[in-house]
């Protein structure tokens, strides 16, 4: 089976069980949104956000619930043992890291479609004003978040401590994303708008999309394999 | 190495034995005066931090690529020399930079990368620690993300401005500064010998219990 018929197969099944019980959906934006709320009573005083936080607030939401998002996900395949089936599967191992990069890729979308807007609703953030760019920075963001992640949460699948061990090997990997997102962002919301400077945050996240991504596509086959 | 290993150990335990008052008759920094005098263990625990940052993710590769046991004991050396060197040098960096700058900790790229690559490895060790049976390719896997994520944190921090001394404060030591510096970097780079040497035995002789386990409840 070719490498894009096997991405495609997977990436169906998976979005199939999701679409039939929608549970790492809704759990997941909800937690996005509780998310956002406790920042606001942290950081708005007197009815008035402070400065800045937009940007910040939108990224951890990301972060925090995409963590969940990607437990949640292999807790699913581990439950009946149904990731051995997957890697027993005599097809490419990176495609099955692709599929699953797909998959957990369009439920982050989908929780950023309803975040995004709230944070701009909550903290008067004007999100909207260089949209494509933002979009850009989001997408950019987001992969280079949930790369790492698919490929740490596919290997801790058969680990002990897997829930507590996630966050905290995924983190620390991923700073530059968290800082460029956070700061590519807040050029965009700032009321002095700077594309320059959110198009170079741009430039450092797609630069770690690619390295990260190649090197999960190397790693994954020799992880993964007992 | 087995059979170097008690001389350079006696070396290593006289140089840090002299190292106190070599540091106590070295030139005063003109600026710095006493405070400067950390730098003698700070940089050099630096150092050996990344070197054994550098050693995990390098073994690593090799653990990966082909399967070899003995990379991967080098690797979980390489991994502990980097938190315990590292924590070091994470405490006595803002020991400093309270008297120097002012303030215990500054978000400069130096600093947080230090941090970073730190809780990097941190979170190499509890992996391997609390991971479970097969742990080790984990490990492996973390190792190399870590190593190829320092370039973008120090680009990605690098953003901020930084008010750490130049690294090229090096060469501009006075002469008497100099021959200290160089020497407390050498006592700690061969310390790190021994200790891989000592550490990398042990585990591969706790590899060969386990074997030996083993073969005896077959």
């Amino acid at each position: 089976m070719n490498f894009v018929r096997v991405v495609w197969l997977v990436v169906r099944k998976d979005l199939l069980v999701e679409l039939r019980s929608r549970e790492i959906l809704y759990t997941t934006v909800f937690f996005a949104v509780s998310c956002v709320l406790v920042f606001a009573f942290g950081f708005v005083r007197e009815g008035q956000a402070m400065d800045d936080v937009g940007a910040g607030i939108l990224w951890i939401a990301v972060a925090f619930s995409g963590t969940l998002a990607l437990g949640r996900a292999f807790e699913r395949e581990r439950q009946s043992e149904t990731l051995r089936a997957l890697l027993l599967a005599p097809v490419d191992r990176p495609a099955l890291y692709v599929a699953k990069l797909i998959g957990v890729l369009t439920l982050m979308t989908a929780v950023e479609i309803v975040v995004v807007p709230l944070v701009a609703l909550l903290f008067q953030a004007p999100l909207f004003r260089h949209l494509p760019m933002l979009l850009g920075l989001l997408l950019a963001g987001t992969v280079g978040f949930t790369g790492v992640g698919t490929m740490f949460g596919a290997m801790l699948a058969r680990a002990r401590s897997r829930d507590v061990l996630l966050p905290v090997l995924l983190y620390p990997i991923t700073i530059p994303v968290i800082i460029a997102g956070v700061r590519g962002t807040s050029a965009l919301l700032q009321a002095d708008p700077d594309p320059a400077i959110a198009r170079a945050w741009l430039s450092l996240l797609l630069s770690f999309d690619v390295v990260f991504i190649t090197l999960a596509l190397w790693t994954f086959e020799p992880v993964m394999t007992d | 190495m087995q059979r170097l290993f008690l001389p350079l150990l006696i070396l290593v335990a006289a140089m840090f034995a002299y190292a106190p008052l070599a540091i106590a008759n070295a030139p005063f920094e003109s600026t710095m005066l006493l405070v400067q005098k950390i730098f003698y263990f700070h940089v050099p625990s630096w150092f050996v931090m990344f070197s054994g940052a550098f050693l995990c993710a390098g073994a690593s590769v090799v653990y990966l690529a082909k399967g070899s046991k003995n990379a991967d004991h080098y690797a979980v050396t390489g991994a502990e020399l980097a938190v315990v060197f590292g924590l070091m040098g994470l405490i006595t960096g803002p020991l400093w930079a309270r008297k120097a700058w002012g303030v215990w900790w500054e978000w400069d790229v130096k600093l947080t990368l230090a941090l970073v690559v730190w809780l990097t490895f941190v979170a190499y060790l509890l992996l391997r620690r609390y991971g479970g049976p097969g742990s080790e390719k984990l490990a492996a896997g973390v190792g190399i993300f870590g190593a190829a994520n320092i370039p973008f944190v120090y680009y990605s921090v690098n953003w901020w401005r930084t008010i750490h001394p130049k690294t090229t404060v090096v060469p501009t030591l006075g002469p008497g500064m100099r021959g200290t510096f160089w020497f407390c970097v050498l006592a700690f780079m061969l310390l790190m010998v021994l200790i891989i040497a000592a550490r990398v035995r042990l585990e591969r002789q706790r590899a060969r219990v386990d074997e030996l386990f083993l073969e005896l409840e077959d």
